[in-house]
């Protein structure tokens, strides 16, 4: 083929899967998107919306952000781990990634059971149907992360990554600093403001 | 994907990760839901012109009701799973599931999609989401009834229509959803990794423009229809009161427009979601059969994705009776408006490639011109909906349904059959009957007209849309002889598409076997010789011209020359 006709891709060096990943987050981040936007709108309409903090446990969750942001860092050090072509890295912190992920849905399951308790349920108000719906919508995200990184984990442990064949673990890392990046959203909008 | 393995029955056919066994499958699905919602239409027309009347034996009334008598709930569940199935299930699988898959990798010179495995997937959540939806018919109380909109309060569990059907409606096309962004997502990152060799953007044939612009519309707004339809689902399921208010609401603080806002910023772009691909294969169609060049292909792109833009700020023209402050009405209609422009651009365009063309009527020519004629007149009457003095009369009314019948019944229907009768060879490796295929165009085209034209009409006298019984109007007296010519021209188009029903079975059994380029069209896929091994190209195509180069004066004594052929110099 001469030079002329090879096509001028965009996006460079970028794995297939890679730009696939990106592709679902931005669908993800739609969806997410009309969630909140939608929240936001009942709120704008509702004729009373209660202060969060008065009915939420915010030290708690405050506490399950700053684990689900060190998750985010520990799945940097299992990437760094690996282009530097440690094994045993990367099988750790990708263990201890999933560990952080999995206390986070515990911290979420246990703030769902005193809720029930109390008789905070979805169709106990407007506010907390909201809430329930965003904050399971994105706990479903953090175990599809945490069962994606387990499969990424079993591949590990059977030595299918090298530091020359990163790809499946830089697309993990994709998804999982969404799934911590829209917390932060979901968080503030939901708990905070 | 080079490595040849062992193949099985099951993953050659049925677990198969090659696009054209998986665009044969949406084939099939969509095919099947055409016959069952094409049916459902027959059975709500003889409704409309013989209410409350038995229905006939050759519409199989004994079958489904009793004494072959419809009541209202049953009439519900007609017009709501009619309309659910032919958009969701019979258009969507058939041109983005089927062309979709077919044409991107052959026409753009790629081995297969760019997850395979993943479009594998793809269909068979399609299929589950299938099954879910014909489930609901064997609910007792019967499938979803709240209009293929589903509003609130039809659609919520207080207030609405008894019943679980609109739970498994609601879990069924969100099922459909997902199976359509995993074909967004291959479909996109195909065209946009996998194009051989000198297959540049404005290279690319205007089918796969179409079908392409078709994904990115469908990767940005179904996630936004998920998120409703999720809301929605929890509203059936576990009490929340998301789009329920006022007296059957026992929390303050939901909002059923909300429902119908998330809806038709899905909902709109979701016409031309169905529409763009056609628009891409009528473009290519006319080109190929009429010898010349797409007339400003390049325009035609750039006007598609203008209105891949527009239609996405226009949801509001749905919902001008709804209240709407008339300033945000005002800036709706202007923007619906403004449609009109790209959309006359490339319609010119097509009509400057039929231009002292040297046309040839085949069967999928005849079939793109006839999208020609519906589409203009679907596209006219759109102005009427789109303005809001005129809309305010005019909606909900039968007007509205000849309306989006003529744009995205009619045209998307044969923009279908053209894409079937113009790829069959490719896709079947035998010959479709000319002769059946241009009979079975005229005994449509006429009564399709006739049926969806007099729609309008029967709109512009008053009837309302889901009326169950316009004979208990008074003042729809004077128009009960037109619904009924009407339903009998509904009942010829049916029963006239048993003639392609035949056409397409016999000729896959005994059909003749097809030359590799019977239409000697220029694009990649015709280069290849039947049947198409899997991974396509024995070795990758280099593209050296645009995809429409008919009767150029360089070539001698032929008027085509492949993309991948060197032009004589």
């Amino acid at each position: 083929m001469s030079e002329a006709l090879a096509i001028k891709d965009p996006f460079g060096k970028a794995t297939t899967g890679k730009l696939g990943m990106w592709l679902f987050i931005i669908m993800d981040g739609l969806s997410f998107g009309g969630l909140l936007i939608g929240g936001a709108a009942l709120r704008a309409t509702a004729p009373s919306w209660p202060n969060p903090g008065d009915l939420l446990n915010i030290p708690l969750t405050g506490f399950n952000t700053f684990l689900l942001i060190c998750t985010s860092f520990t799945m940097v050090m299992a990437l760094n781990s690996l282009e530097k072509g440690s094994q045993s890295g990367l099988k750790k912190y990708l263990a201890l990634t999933m560990a952080g992920g999995l206390v986070f849905l515990g911290i979420q399951v246990y703030e769902y059971y005193h809720f029930i308790l109390d008789g905070f349920i979805p169709s106990t108000s407007i506010y907390a149907a909201v809430f329930y719906a965003t904050t399971c919508f994105h706990g479903l995200h953090v175990l599809s992360g945490v069962i994606y990184i387990a499969c990424i984990l079993y591949a590990a442990n059977q030595g299918r990554y090298t530091a020359h064949d990163t790809d499946h673990v830089e697309i993990l890392g994709i998804f999982w600093h969404f799934v911590d990046l829209i917390w932060i959203f979901v968080f503030t909008v939901i708990y905070l403001i | 994907m080079s490595e040849h393995h062992e193949q099985t029955f099951c993953s050659k056919y049925i677990f198969s990760t090659d696009h054209k066994v998986i665009a044969k499958q949406f084939l099939w699905l969509g095919l099947f839901f055409l016959a069952f919602g094409g049916f459902q239409a027959l059975l709500i027309r003889w409704q409309l012109a013989y209410p409350e009347q038995p229905l006939p034996w050759y519409l199989l009334g004994n079958l489904f009701y009793e004494g072959g008598l419809m009541t209202p709930d049953h009439y519900n569940v007609l017009f709501t799973m009619h309309g659910t199935i032919m958009i969701f299930w019979a258009i969507t699988p058939m041109l983005i599931g089927a062309f979709g898959n077919f044409i991107i990798p052959l026409q753009i010179g790629a081995p297969d999609m760019a997850f395979p495995r993943l479009n594998m997937i793809s269909f068979w959540t399609m299929f589950l989401a299938s099954i879910v939806l014909l489930a609901s018919y064997l609910l007792p109380e019967g499938a979803a009834a709240g209009g293929w909109t589903s509003y609130p309060p039809l659609s919520t569990p207080v207030g609405g229509i008894a019943g679980e059907g609109q739970t498994l409606w609601t879990l069924a096309l969100t099922l459909a959803g997902t199976s359509t962004l995993m074909g967004a997502i291959n479909y996109i990152i195909t065209v946009v990794r996998m194009r051989a060799p000198g297959m540049t953007y404005f290279k690319m044939p205007l089918s796969v423009w179409g079908l392409w612009l078709t994904s990115i519309m469908n990767a940005i707004f179904v996630p936004i229809i998920a998120a409703g339809l999720i809301l929605l689902l929890l509203d059936r399921t576990i009490g929340t009161q998301f789009f329920i208010a006022g007296g059957l609401a026992t929390v303050e603080g939901g909002d059923p427009l909300l429902y119908q806002h998330v809806f038709w910023i899905f909902g709109h772009p979701e016409v031309y979601i169905l529409i763009l691909p056609v628009w891409g294969i009528v473009s290519e169609l006319l080109s190929v059969f009429s010898r010349k060049p797409a007339f400003g292909a390049k325009v035609t792109a750039i006007c598609m994705c203008t209105i891949v833009v527009l239609s996405s700020i226009v949801w509001g023209h749905h919902m001008y009776t709804t209240g709407m402050s008339p300033l945000l009405g005002k800036a709706f209609m202007f923007l619906t408006l403004l449609i009109s422009i790209p959309s006359s651009i490339f319609f010119l365009n097509w009509l400057g490639t039929l231009w002292r063309g040297n046309l040839h009527f085949d069967p999928p020519m005849l079939f793109a011109m006839g999208v020609i004629w519906v589409f203009g007149l679907g596209g006219l009457t759109g102005l009427y909906n789109a303005t809001v003095t005129s809309d305010i009369y005019l909606h909900d009314t039968m007007f509205v349904v000849g309306h989006f019948h003529y744009t995205m019944a009619a045209s998307v229907l044969f923009g279908g059959l053209a894409a079937i009768y113009f790829w069959f060879p490719k896709m079947f490796n035998k010959k479709m009957n000319p002769l059946l295929g241009k009979i079975h165009f005229w005994v449509s085209f006429i009564p399709l007209n006739y049926v969806f034209f007099n729609m309008m009409v029967t709109g512009y006298a008053g009837q309302h849309r889901r009326l169950y019984n316009p004979s208990e109007y008074e003042f729809l007296a004077p128009i009960s002889d037109l619904n009924i010519s009407i339903t009998t021209f509904a009942i010829i188009l049916g029963f006239s598409q048993l003639i392609f029903a035949y056409n397409f079975i016999n000729s896959i059994i005994n059909g003749e076997k097809a030359e590799a380029n019977p239409w000697k069209a220029n694009t990649l896929e015709w280069t290849l010789e039947g049947p198409i091994p899997h991974g396509n190209f024995a070795t990758t195509p280099t593209v050296y011209n645009g995809p429409h180069e008919y009767s150029n004066p360089a070539v001698k004594d032929r008027d085509w020359i492949a993309q991948s052929e060197p032009m004589p110099t």
